[in-house]
């Protein structure tokens, strides 16, 4: 409704307040009209023509306002048509993740104006005050108006690119949910399913694409897992030890037929790597069975594609598994200096696992040491302390 | 359509001993750009190394106080700038990606209009 109403506003403030407006209007008339037929549609017309009609007074007023579009797509055309809203929410998603926002800001507009979440509640789900993401939304908006962001679906030549704008946004919401990187829960369900209803919703609206099927089907695979991560009294448990009858079969039925789709597309994209490297998971019966020179062939094609110290370091530890735990040090060895993993607590507690194997009791204890020291998250804390006592 | 200023950032160190063929390089590109954007460009022009630059700044006695420099004392300095029309953002941005930046980058600034 927002989409909608937004491409006839030229002005995601207006096309907001006109929004709001209908739902008032909405709470006087259903009651003595009833609910019409088509709730959604009715509410999105009255929204679209409380638009038009501000447009025309700003008009009379001759104050010109920067505008998203020009005015004379601001017309009273029906709009319940199915390729309208589809089209309409594509320009919203592509404006909220435009290259030109700031990352955070580009996560706060896609909850707020594609997910509906109100000011208050993206502020909760980021710890931070209300006003401060009020401020941080404002500035956004300011910023689409007045640079001229525009509400439209990018040309085929920029789509690649500005896709993965999008799937990053969504990738982000999914990963700040599924490992929150602070607080007393390892996993924000709240954030988890608003990044899946992103995914889904992106599937409907590009069905075609390979990065966004790859998208969707990683969120699946991962979250297949989460009822067997964290234990009844709230500790973390490693993949290795998980329980897998708690998988959540359906998910990973859904994500592989994903993955398999997502991988017929040459090259494939990160996401779709990392979907396959999920996938690689879901379908071992255990972790010993996992297959692990599987995983680092994933890996090394993933860290081609994307060269991210992080890409290696999860690399490095497929390489540990698949060809013993000497080789896995070497490896992460061979990462110590990246400047982007020196506050990063996985690197550590990697190595203090690998040098435990090789029962060299004193090296790990230290590098479970760096890795507390490296992690905010109560649950994963409770975890490396707990470790770190077994290393008798 | 709206009016943008793309302000060209660069480390001026590097054009203290030139290499000639890189230099004309990069005439070469400001050349083909003019002549690709040419119905969108409202202006544009070089600057001299901000070791040229004067700055006054207004002082507390509504006197001027002029000093040698730059305004802001940066590693990348402003170089050059186009005005170019460009319909909305992602137009100006397409514009500015044409433009030589061998040892920066370029700023894109919507300029600002009063009713």
């Amino acid at each position: 409704m927002l989409a909608a109403t937004v491409r006839v506003a030229g002005d995601i403030d207006l096309a907001e307040e006109c929004v709001q407006d209908a739902y008032a209007r909405a709470l006087t008339a259903w009651p003595e009209s009833g609910i019409p037929s088509k709730p959604a549609a009715w509410l999105t017309t009255v929204a679209r023509r409380s638009a038009i009609d501000s447009l025309r007074r700003r008009h009379t007023h001759d104050r010109v306002l920067p505008k998203l579009i020009e005015p004379e797509g601001a017309t009273d055309e029906p709009l319940d048509e199915e390729n309208d809203i589809v089209d309409d929410r594509l320009r919203l998603i592509f404006t909220c993740c435009h290259p030109a926002l700031a990352p955070e800001a580009q996560v706060a507009l896609t909850l707020r104006l594609l997910c509906g979440l109100t000011t208050d509640e993206v502020a909760h789900m980021f710890l931070v005050q209300e006003s401060t993401m009020a401020a941080r939304l404002t500035r956004a908006k300011k910023k689409i108006a007045t640079a001229r962001v525009p509400y439209r679906v990018p040309s085929p030549d920029e789509l690649p690119m500005r896709i993965d704008a999008v799937l990053t946004v969504v990738h982000l919401l999914f990963t700040t949910g599924h490992t929150a990187p602070v607080g007393d829960e390892l996993i924000r369900r709240d954030l988890v399913e608003r990044s899946l209803n992103l995914a889904r919703m992106l599937r409907t609206l590009l069905p075609g694409n390979p990065d966004v099927a790859g998208l969707m089907a990683l969120i699946l695979l991962t979250d297949a897992r989460s009822a067997s991560r964290v234990t009844g009294d709230g500790t973390l448990t490693l993949l290795a030890d998980q329980d897998r009858s708690q998988w959540n079969r359906h998910e990973i039925a859904e994500g592989l037929s994903l993955v398999r789709e997502a991988l017929e597309y040459r090259p494939p994209g990160r996401f779709s790597l990392m979907a396959a490297i999920a996938a690689v998971h879901a379908e071992a019966p255990n972790w010993s069975a996992t297959d692990w020179t599987e995983l680092v062939g994933l890996y090394d094609l993933l860290v081609t594609i994307w060269p991210s110290p992080v890409v290696a370091l999860n690399r490095a530890v497929a390489v540990g598994f698949a060809q013993g735990p000497e080789t896995g040090l070497a490896a992460l060895d061979a990462l110590a200096n990246e400047p982007q993993l020196a506050s990063y607590g996985y690197l550590s507690s990697a190595r203090a696992d690998f040098l435990g194997r090789l029962g060299r009791v004193e090296e790990a204890r230290i590098a479970y040491k760096d890795a507390l020291r490296l992690t905010e998250n109560e649950v994963e804390r409770h975890f490396l302390s707990r470790r770190l006592e077994q290393l008798e | 359509m709206a009016e943008y200023l793309l302000l060209i950032y660069g480390d001026e160190s590097k054009f203290e001993n030139p290499d000639p063929t890189a230099m004309e390089a990069m005439m070469e590109g400001h050349r083909v750009f003019g002549e690709k954007n040419g119905p969108s460009l409202r202006g544009g022009n070089a600057l001299e190394p901000s070791d040229t630059a004067t700055s006054i700044r207004g002082d507390s006695s509504s006197g001027f106080t002029t000093t040698d420099g730059a305004f802001a004392e940066t590693k990348e300095a402003l170089g050059g700038y186009y005005v170019v029309e460009a319909a909305d953002l992602d137009e100006a941005i397409a514009i500015a990606k044409g433009i030589p930046m061998p040892f920066g980058g370029v700023e894109v600034r919507p300029i600002r209009v009063f009713d």
